[in-house]
């Protein structure tokens, strides 16, 4: 026979203080794990999302990131006649020349600064990432000390705003648009003419080529061409997959400290909710007893209580849950270990994390309730119906 | 016995022939959600010193609201309670504590002891409260242990006693401070019929050798009888009183 | 009889919820332990830096680099001790997950200036006069199993090229705050061979070390530094290691400020565990604390009694946690040592968890101690079970 799952909800109902209580502790659980793969996950959207899968990019080998790559202009133009790049409608190829540097800049309305990603490019740079678009303003004339912000730089950074200007390199440089490249990392960068980034800091060389595909099938070609090429001294990825590492060293760092916190809040929450579920057991012996006195059956006398549980690890996780998703709005900015730049993302909440979000709460809840759970059902009835205190 | 007298009579500043107990018009009710439950409609009663007198009634005749009231843990909307001259109806609640602990000792139906202290402990218990020394208190627990007949057991936790033995050590703890008055509630409720004996015998004893003043609430009628004076209370009215023969005890 | 035997009592009359709130008071301190830790381990360059040393780097960023010829002008400079320098090399050991910094130095006065590394005398002979030796921390000595003439061999990644550099010595901190975990070779190998391979990127280093006599000069110094180089190709940004220090720290900011709000968040959890068990406990002790009002006892005492229950409890789970933080600790520091060389758990740390302990001890007494002094008597007595 089975017990009415009514009972289980209303025995949590009616010791409302020892249910908040016990859930509000399950609930903060659920927030931080969800915060930290939140955290992670949008880390990592926000780089890959930043590289397209049909774009490759070429840098000196063993270069980590762009920052430490340098490309000659002799073996730029080796890179540029590759016949896997796909040509432009003015049939010439998709490729962009491309110079990355760091800057200092002082964050507005602090005394605090931070390094921010200066990219010097040209005009096939615009047509290899179509997700950047100007929103305020116009694109930078060549030849001119003029450069178009990202937007998160914009809002953040003295001298980034429209008609605004910073110095770097000797030079002022007016700011003459503002770009959106939505959750990508190009949001914070700042872009300019590559050549009069070369001129203003002295550096006659390229970070990185990046051209267009003809199609995604060539990129093994092509990567195995030019990285045998005996001129050459270059490695090749795609877009993707570069970007996907810069991400990695710093989601490793924010999963080790969260699982890890996580995994010993947890402890503390199914500890909590032992707590509650041994005193809910203790305090309704007799009723138990009178329950099984009734007819019913240790496994009925189980499955209520473990109910009971598992509500509690559920109404806790689905509070956590609502509570980190309003964590979406906030953005972080950090300066990302591996590039060395300046990175800001928004902790994004998945299907997937809510899922596990969940399914943590729930496990939570029936670690909790197993115990003290077995015991109500092992309570021997004629000792229950005669404990009276 | 010897232990027990020797800590003498308590001065009183009233003159002797005064009750030691008024009750004058006294009213009582309480809210239970939205409706009104009355309990006492203006009760009046005296009760002299040394006296054992009785409330008994069917349930909801507001005895042990009564008995309550006299014991100073409950308050009445309306009348006054003087005990030993004292108006304790007019008391704040941090006064009445301290005159709870000097003046009533309180027997429960079912002898609330505390679980984790021993027998010993339990009646010590009042006693911090007052300014006697380590030394003196144990004079006092001892004595009060041996005229309840339950100092075998003093080292003994509540769990480990009989209820006849855990009442006596809650008798223990009644009298230990030599309080003014004795207060019992359903003492005997929760007893078989031979231990329920043994504890009238017991507040017998302490009635008519110690000279206690007794006021007990029951609904037993071998306890109504032992008392010298019993009240019938019906739907918050005192409805009769008489007298027991206690010559046959 | 006293109070504090009752409270000890009353402790152990539900031994298996006391122990489960202690466990779970010990696990919820260890972790407020090691999140303090973390935070202190990001500060830990911060507060190793000395305060009589500059660091002199370029204004733009710090990958632009400094011609070396500014070196012989900084020395110049009026209240400079000593000058030296270094450079960046970020190179790959074996394979990226191998990460330790790796400097070019001065060879001659660097290690002068940082008197906190502590390298035998003829360790630091043998170094100086071996243009391709090296020296590392004990820390990742012991890692790698490095010893003394050992060749070890590292990949360029800023500056293209494999490069085997020999072991010459080991050096150890002065305390258990100085970095054991760096790397240090000759400025003038890289340069030699930078010379030949891409001369547009010789003599020029990373940044200046300066040492000043008066520390409180430091300002007006690093003042006198920048301007010598104004309007040149590379301009000057001298602040003190404090504050270079601390760029960096402040750099990944959002990262240390989601940690300090998850250490009170923590202490939330706890307060929320332990507040439950005395609530409960409380509730099923009201006919207890009527027994004893109506026996005379006041207010104070059921406070005393309450909170000195959860105090008990919370003291208890929080000295077991500061126990358990050492071997975690441990472990934790294991994890993370690429990110973080220095992680020890301060006495001030251990403190502030064992305060956050207490803290939470008496705050979940206060509410279950109103509730049973608001009770009235003849409601308590009233109560069953």
């Amino acid at each position: 026979m089975k017990i009415p799952y009514q009972y289980s909800v209303r025995n949590l109902w009616n010791r409302k203080l020892t249910t908040v209580l016990t859930v509000s502790g399950m609930a903060l659980v659920v927030f931080v794990f969800s915060a930290v793969l939140m955290l992670a996950d949008g880390l990592k959207k926000t780089l890959v999302s930043t590289g397209s899968p049909d774009n490759a990019l070429v840098l000196r080998r063993s270069s980590t990131s762009e920052v430490m790559s340098t490309i000659d202009r002799y073996q730029a133009g080796v890179i540029a006649t590759q016949p896997e790049i796909a040509l432009g409608e003015d049939g010439l190829p998709i490729l962009a020349k491309e110079l990355l540097v760091l800057i200092t800049l002082n964050k507005r309305g602090t005394s605090k600064v931070a390094n921010v990603t200066l990219r010097g490019v040209d005009a096939n740079s615009w047509k290899l990432r179509p997700n950047v678009r100007l929103i305020i303003g116009r694109k930078f004339r060549k030849g001119a000390n003029e450069i178009v912000v990202g937007k998160r730089i914009a809002e953040r950074f003295e001298g980034c705003a429209l008609g605004e200007s910073i110095k770097f390199g000797q030079r002022r440089w007016l700011v003459v648009g503002i770009m959106d490249a939505g959750n990508t990392e190009f949001s914070s960068e700042v872009w300019g003419d590559v050549d009069q980034f070369m001129q203003a800091f002295r550096r006659p060389v390229y970070s990185g080529i990046l051209f267009r595909l003809k199609s995604r099938e060539l990129f093994t070609r092509v990567k195995k061409r030019l990285e045998n090429d005996p001129r050459l001294t270059v490695i090749v990825k795609t877009e993707t997959q570069y970007y996907k590492e810069q991400s990695e060293l710093m989601e490793r760092f924010i999963k080790i400290v969260g699982m890890v916190l996580t995994s010993i809040f947890s402890l503390g929450a199914v500890i909590g909710a032992m707590i509650t579920m041994y005193s809910n057991v203790a305090n309704r012996v007799v009723e138990i007893g009178t329950l099984r006195a009734l007819g019913f059956g240790k496994t009925s006398v189980l499955t209520a209580f473990l109910l009971e549980a598992l509500l509690l690890g559920l109404i806790g996780g689905l509070i956590g849950l609502t509570a980190s998703s309003f964590l979406q709005t906030i953005t972080v900015s950090t300066t990302n270990w591996k590039s060395f730049s300046e990175v800001a993302f928004r902790f994004t909440l998945t299907p997937r994390i809510a899922l596990s979000g969940l399914a943590f709460a729930a496990i939570m809840g029936l670690a909790g309730g197993a115990l003290p759970s077995i015991r109500a059902a092992r309570l021997p009835i004629v000792e229950a119906l005669h404990t009276w205190e | 016995m010897d232990e027990a007298s020797a800590q003498g009579p308590i001065n009183r500043e009233e003159e002797k022939d005064d009750p030691l107990i008024i009750v004058k018009d006294l009213h009582k009710s309480y809210r239970r959600g939205a409706q009104k439950l009355t309990v006492l409609t203006g009760v009046n009663l005296s009760i002299p010193e040394a006296q054992y007198v009785v409330f008994i009634g069917p349930s909801g005749s507001g005895k042990t609201t009564l008995l309550n009231l006299i014991a100073g843990i409950d308050k009445p909307d309306k009348g006054k309670i003087i005990i030993a001259g004292v108006d304790i109806s007019t008391l704040d609640e941090s006064r009445l504590s301290k005159w709870r602990a000097r003046h009533v000792g309180f027997i429960f139906q079912f002898y609330n002891l505390i679980p984790v202290l021993t027998a010993y402990e339990n009646v010590e218990l009042p006693l911090l409260l007052t300014h006697l020394s380590k030394k003196e208190r144990k004079k006092h627990v001892l004595a009060a242990l041996k005229v309840t007949g339950i100092l075998d057991r003093a080292f003994h936790f509540p769990a480990q006693l009989s209820g006849g033995q855990q009442q006596r050590v809650a008798i223990a703890r009644a009298i230990v401070t030599d309080p003014t008055i004795i207060v019992a509630d359903e003492p005997t409720g929760d007893l078989d019929k031979d231990s329920a004996a043994q504890i009238l015998d017991l507040l017998n004893y302490l009635n008519r050798e110690l000279g206690k003043t007794i006021v007990m609430v029951t609904h037993d009628p071998r306890a109504a009888k032992r008392a010298r004076k019993v009240y019938v209370l019906d739907k918050g009215i005192l409805r009769d009183q008489y007298e027991n023969d206690l010559s046959w005890t | 009889m006293n109070l504090l035997k009752y409270i000890a009592r009353n402790t152990f009359r539900h031994k298996l919820r006391t122990s489960l709130t202690v466990l779970g008071m010990a696990i919820v301190v260890l972790a407020y332990c090691l999140l303090r830790t973390v935070v202190a381990a990001w500060y830990a360059g911060v507060e190793a830096s000395s305060p009589n040393r500059l660091i002199t780097r370029n204004a733009v960023s710090l990958i632009f680099p400094l011609p070396i010829s500014y070196l012989n002008r900084i020395r110049e400079v009026p209240g400079v001790e000593a000058v030296s320098y270094g450079r960046w090399f970020g190179g790959i050991y074996i394979n990226e997950k191998n990460f330790f910094p790796q400097f070019a130095i001065d060879a001659d006065h660097y290690l002068d200036l940082y008197p906190e590394f502590i390298i035998p005398e003829k360790q630091l002979e043998a170094f100086k006069k071996d243009r391709r030796g090296c020296i590392a921390g004990r820390l990742i000595a012991r890692k790698y199993g490095w010893k003394v003439g050992d060749t070890i061999t590292i990949r360029g990644t800023i500056f293209p090229g494999t490069w085997d550099f020999i072991l010459r010595g080991i050096y150890h901190g002065i305390d258990r705050g100085t970095d054991e975990s760096q790397f240090f070779f000759h400025w003038d190998y890289l340069n030699e061979s930078l010379k030949k391979t891409m001369p547009i990127r010789a003599d020029h280093v990373g940044w200046f070390v300066v040492k000043i006599k008066d520390v409180s000069q430091a300002a007006e110094i690093s003042r006198k530094i920048d301007a010598l180089f104004q309007n040149s190709l590379a301009e000057t940004l001298t602040e003190t290691e404090k504050a270079f220090q601390m760029g960096f720290v402040s750099m990944t900011e959002a990262i240390v400020v989601a940690i300090k709000i998850i250490s009170y968040v923590v202490i939330g959890i706890i307060l929320v565990v332990l507040s439950n068990t005395m609530a409960m406990t409380a509730r099923e002790r009201t006919r207890e604390y009527g027994v004893l009002k109506t026996l005379g006892f006041q207010e104070g005492f059921l406070f005393k009694l309450i909170i000195g229950e959860s105090l008990f409890i919370a003291v208890t789970g929080g000295i077991l946690g500061i126990i358990l933080s050492f071997p975690a600790a441990r472990i934790f520091a294991k994890s993370l040592e690429t990110f973080f060389p220095i992680f020890n758990l301060s006495a001030k740390t251990l403190l502030s968890g064992l305060l956050a302990a207490t803290l939470v001890g008496f705050l979940s007494g206060i509410f279950p101690s109103i509730r049973a002094s608001r009770t009235s008597i003849v409601d308590s007595l009233g109560h069953v079970g």
